[in-house]
């Protein structure tokens, strides 16, 4: 379709197209990133000589082109994977960049077919996935997970991640995603201030509704949480759900069956929510707060419990008072739940992709597999106070409270734990969604509005022909 | 003109027109191209779908919700801007006593304008930051811990999904009257003070020296006022991102247009669809400028 020489022109055109446009309003704004660009796929193969050692073939002076998203975690980390590369290709040029607007600042690269070699797409505006699965735009890695793993050539990759990585990383039915980090969602709460009003977190429903009297008669309220973002009280409202009713609640859910939301556990979490609403247990004006004005609420102890993700303590470093300890805690069960209490919900997050277009595709998987190396592993764990997939990288570290206690659930949960994935499998869902669970957590719609309303739009997720369906075995 | 000029003028023209068809004409075109396409906005490949994207529009209900929030900013904003504006610029400029050396504004006019004005200063996103903070919804908040003091309660404000659209409303009023208000003022000063004097000699009240002199003699500022401000009551994007929870909420009440496209756009991976809603936008707007300079032509008076 066009000469070589014509992309730098081209993508010239479109950056300063994206930079004046943007001001110019609605209309304008898309065009500004006018598609267009080769189709002509350039030799993928890396050049190189395959061994154990290189198993994809990097050529060793080929430059690799890392694009990092820095965010919670920052971009330190990523230096340090990159010295490890270097370390093996010294004669590889690296460039590194630490941005937070991935979508602006990629789009037009994948649009001109030039896309960067290894990409963190993560983040407020990161690329939509699921879209760049079903665009072909994704290097398959299937190749990185049957590799030699750099720390034992006798192990494959795929046998030194945690199983989860492996089903987070599927995407139209191919490993196209690394999930890296390991998160786990829980309640979260300051020890100190616990143990000096002899408090501890409730395992039943029932316990837990006294404890949240004692709690608002000690002048605190006893639950938070990030109202603008009603993403956070689902977590708790799904995970009351799934310990209620098993993991086949999530898995229907995730593969838009039929009735999937209708689930009389769903309705019984729900209610559990607005119950907790109704007796005035959660913070005035939580529903107007962001995830920052709620947290630091939490921080200054005007509120007991606040659900998040084991990012919570590194996002809240700064605001957090020195005594506080950031602890996890389980949400309690419901009457007849199924799975134990000590389960929690976690997640693989941060994609880590490498493009089918890239120029050092072979460089990028090859960087894929040092990050899944232990000492990489073990570095990030170091810098950003979070777990990876890589098992046992986080051994023998120390590590802070919150770290800890997230590592003991995630722990103690074991094979009981569970994920979701209709968020980002499909992309037009879960804003709607948490539209609908903002208006439940503040009490204006009943339980049964809530599982129809839900239902509504899953239900024209799974009609809509644009979306690709996956389903969860 | 003599001949030769006409060539040095365009040349003078040839490098901005260049640069605005690149910039400004053809991303246009190519909305339009794209809206016909199930362009995902992150790939090269596409495909013709012909005008389905605008069929599935028809049956959206949020985009639906989206324009009608947009046409009640549209009739709020105008409106409340254009009486301020008009209000304090009146006071201004002849708000004063009117004595033996004619008419005046009211003592410190220049402070009052800067005042005004300050706002057109900030960026959107620090307008509402700064909004959305005096509104929070907790009793902390500033606007509720005055009205809790004065015993009027609380309020959710922006959490609400009753008045949220109305908070962001009020926010694009106070964040365009100090421009309108100097607008109107420049205009205001263009008017031969001796026409106020005469009409205060002749017995004419405030009421009808506004009424009868100033309003009919500043109709086509006001009316250019009128199409500007629509135009950026179509948009409200930045404020509703900034302010509200979701964005777009509580309960999709503060949805508009702007941000149905970036969602499209950027959040689902549908960039066709989201230029169908932005060719959808573009119509809007065209038809509401003609409508208004229509509705509002009157005679143009001479001074």
């Amino acid at each position: 379709m066009t000469t070589p020489n014509n992309l730098p022109r081209r993508l010239f055109l479109q950056r300063a197209a994206v930079g004046t446009l943007l001001t110019a309003g609605g209309s304008t704004l898309l065009a500004a990133c006018a598609s267009g660009g080769s189709e002509d796929t350039s030799s993928n193969d890396g050049g190189g000589t395959k061994s154990d050692e290189n198993p994809f073939g990097v050529k060793e002076d080929a430059p690799l082109d890392v694009v990092i998203f820095k965010g919670g975690y920052g971009d330190d980390y990523a230096k340090a994977h990159e010295a490890l590369y270097s370390k093996k290709f010294p004669k590889a040029e690296i460039s590194h960049k630490g941005i937070t607007d991935i979508t602006p600042q990629l789009q037009p690269r994948f649009n001109g077919g030039n896309p960067p070699d290894v990409i963190d797409n993560s983040g407020a505006s990161e690329l939509p996935m699921s879209t760049l699965a079903s665009t072909g735009q994704l290097a398959d890695l299937t190749a990185l997970l049957d590799a030699p793993s750099v720390d034992d050539k006798a192990k494959k990759v795929k046998d030194t991640v945690e199983p989860i990585a492996i089903e987070a990383a599927q995407l139209s039915g191919k490993p196209l995603v690394l999930k890296y980090v390991l998160t786990v969602y829980a309640l979260w709460y300051n020890k100190p201030l616990f143990e000096k009003n002899g408090w501890a977190p409730a395992k039943t429903w029932a316990e837990f509704l006294t404890l949240c009297e004692e709690i608002k008669k000690a002048g605190i309220a006893p639950l938070a949480h990030q109202g603008k973002h009603p993403y956070y009280i689902h977590q708790i409202v799904l995970d009351m759900a799934v310990k209620h009713g098993g993991q086949e609640v999530i898995k229907a859910i995730d593969s838009l069956e039929p009735n999937a939301w209708m689930h009389p556990s769903i309705k019984m979490a729900a209610e559990a929510v607005l119950e907790l609403k109704g007796k005035g247990y959660i913070m005035q004006g939580t529903e107007g707060l962001d995830h920052i004005q709620s947290q630091t609420a939490w921080n200054q102890g005007k509120a007991a419990f606040i659900p998040s993700g084991s990012w919570l303590e590194n996002e809240q470093k700064k605001v957090a008072p020195a005594d506080f300890q950031t602890t996890a805690a389980y949400t309690p069960l419901l009457d007849g739940a199924k799975l134990p209490v000590d389960c929690t919900e976690i997640a693989a997050g941060e994609n880590f992709i490498v493009p089918e277009k890239a120029k050092n595709k072979a460089g990028g998987l090859e960087y894929l597999r040092i990050m899944l190396s232990k000492e990489a592993a073990g570095k990030f764990t170091e810098l950003t106070g979070s777990p990876t997939i890589v098992k046992g990288a986080g051994e023998g570290l120390k590590l802070s409270a919150g770290a800890s206690s997230a590592s003991a659930l995630l722990k103690s949960g074991a094979d009981n734990n569970w994920t979701a994935y209709f968020g980002s499998w499909y992309s037009t869902m879960s804003k709607p969604i948490e539209s609908v669970v903002g208006e439940l957590a503040a009490g204006r719609i009943t339980a049964d509005e809530y599982q129809k309303r839900v239902q509504k739009i899953a239900d024209d997720t799974a009609k809509d022909p644009k979306t690709k369906k996956q389903t969860r075995s | 003109m003599r001949h030769g000029s006409y060539r040095f003028v365009a040349s003078f023209l040839a490098i901005p027109l260049a640069l605005y068809v690149v910039f400004v004409i053809s991303p246009f075109v190519q909305a339009f191209y794209y809206s016909l396409t199930d362009w995902t906005g992150i790939s090269p490949k596409f495909e013709f779908v012909g005008f389905q994207n605008f069929k599935d529009l028809a049956n959206d209900a949020i985009f639906k919700a989206s324009i009608g929030h947009n046409l009640i900013l549209l009739v709020g904003v105008p409106i409340l801007t254009i009486v301020f504006a008009l209000v304090f610029a009146y006071l201004l400029n002849v708000g004063g006593k009117a004595n033996s050396a004619g008419v005046h504004g009211v003592r410190g006019n220049g402070f009052y304008k800067l005042a005004f004005f300050l706002p057109q200063v900030l960026s959107v996103p620090v307008i509402a930051v700064i909004w959305a903070t005096v509104m929070t919804s907790t009793d902390n908040g500033l606007l509720n811990s005055v009205t809790k003091k004065i015993g009027l309660g609380t309020s959710q404000y922006l959490a609400s999904p009753k008045i949220a659209l109305y908070c962001v409303l009020w926010v694009m009023v106070w964040g365009s009257v100090g421009f309108y208000l100097v607008l109107f003022n420049a205009a205001m000063s263009g008017i031969p003070k001796d026409i106020f004097e005469a009409a205060i000699i002749d017995g004419a009240g405030r009421l009808s020296t506004f009424f009868r002199i100033t309003l009919p003699l500043l109709w086509d500022t006001i009316q250019t006022a009128w199409v500007y401000l629509a135009i950026l009551a179509l948009d409200a994007y930045a404020l509703v991102a900034v302010m509200t929870a979701g964005p777009g909420g509580p309960d999709n009440s503060t949805y508009v247009m702007g941000l149905a496209i970036a969602d499209n756009g950027f959040q689902y991976g549908r960039a066709g669809y989201a230029s169908a809603m932005g060719v959808v936008l573009f119509f809007l707007t065209l038809i509401i400028a003609a409508v208004m300079l229509r509705a509002t032509r009157r005679e143009r008076i001479e001074y």
